[in-house]
């Protein structure tokens, strides 16, 4: 690797500060909050693929990829459960999702 | 060094974008940053060496998840500028948790180091002669088979789950019903007249045509038969009407 690791780990950290931050800053929007669970996954990515290349174990590698599946089929149904809240409620306000809510 | 020095370019363009990602006004920005970012992954990936998970990167995130968003932001309405009300609000409690995450990053990078015996223990080494495709594929169909079937399981039924979600049997719609196709009778909509020479249609009084019986299927009702008799039209009808009252 040519790149030290230090410099992915420090990049996959802010990666996945910016991502939690923005779970925070977005509190109303479901959509951002899925684009920061995908950011923070792809951090997660970032560091098992550094972790692979400096040891130079593709077990990371293999991680990596079932972590992609997971991120793929999260977005898939969390976009589905927009849609279908949208068409029953007219609204993706995070706040007005208390119907279960005793 | 020249990869260094693309190394900190695409760092810097991804957390740039990923911080545009959080914070742009209109979501199809974010999600054109998201797509910026993600490419900007694969090319440190690639410079990792890990040029398959690079590819599949862009495949999977640009070709389908960052599609999906796209698609979803722009199907639905809703106003975009009312949502992001309490941006200020929690820009500061936002900000605490992520600088606190980010000194406790830090202080974790700061005093860490490998374990004495961490090249021994590694599970896969890379092999020296083939590439990074081959090599992770010899691994993944052979140790990790079950892992990799467990993988396309797990999309599977997300696949099954987001159509079931969001599959919209509508009551207006009309589909074909091939067994209730199948069961019909010509005597079921046909009616025989003997028509005597020389008299027009006007004088010989065509029966209507007997009405199909009522083969209620459980679901498919009011479809096929909507016009059967004005109750079951109207009651089809009503039901679509109320079905897209809650837009």
């Amino acid at each position: 690797m040519a790149v030290g690791l230090t410099h992915y780990l420090a990049v996959s950290a802010i990666l996945l500060v910016l991502g939690v931050f923005g779970i925070f800053l977005n509190r109303k929007n479901v959509i951002i909050i899925l684009m920061s669970v995908e950011l923070i996954l792809l951090a997660v990515n970032l560091n098992l693929v550094a972790f692979s290349a400096s040891l130079g174990d593709l077990v990371g590698q293999v991680f990596a990829l079932f972590v992609l599946t997971v991120a793929a089929a999260e977005a898939a149904i969390g976009l589905a459960i927009v849609v279908i809240y949208f068409r029953n409620r007219g609204s993706i306000q995070v706040e007005d999702v208390n119907l279960m809510k005793g | 060094m020249i990869v260094a020095f693309f190394f900190y370019v695409f760092a810097a363009i991804l957390l740039v974008s990923a911080a545009a990602v959080v914070s742009s006004r209109n979501p199809v920005h974010s999600v054109l940053f998201l797509i910026l970012a993600f490419f900007n992954a694969a090319a440190l990936f690639l410079i990792a060496g890990a040029e398959f998970l690079a590819m599949i990167l862009l495949i999977v995130y640009v070709g389908a998840v960052a599609v999906l968003f796209l698609f979803v932001v722009m199907m639905l309405d809703v106003n975009f500028a009312e949502l992001r009300g309490g941006f200020q609000r929690y820009l500061p409690i936002g900000a605490t948790v992520g600088v606190v995450l980010l000194v406790e990053l830090a202080l974790v990078l700061g005093g860490w180091k490998f374990a004495p015996d961490a090249m021994s223990l590694r599970f896969a080494p890379v092999p020296e002669a083939t590439h990074n495709t081959a090599a992770l594929g010899d691994l993944i169909y052979t140790q990790y088979v079950f892992l990799f079937q467990a993988a396309g399981l797990v999309l599977l039924v997300a696949m099954i789950g987001a159509i079931v979600l969001t599959l919209r049997d509508r009551q207006t719609s009309r589909h074909q019903s091939i067994e209730r196709q199948h069961a019909r009778r010509p005597a079921d909509t046909l009616a025989m007249v003997s028509v005597p020479l020389g008299v027009g249609m006007a004088e010989v009084s065509v029966p209507p045509p007997p009405a199909p019986p009522a083969r209620r299927l459980a679901h498919a009702d009011g479809h096929a038969d909507g016009h059967a008799d004005p109750h079951d039209a109207g009651a089809a009808h009503g039901g679509g009407h109320h079905d897209g009252g809650g837009h």
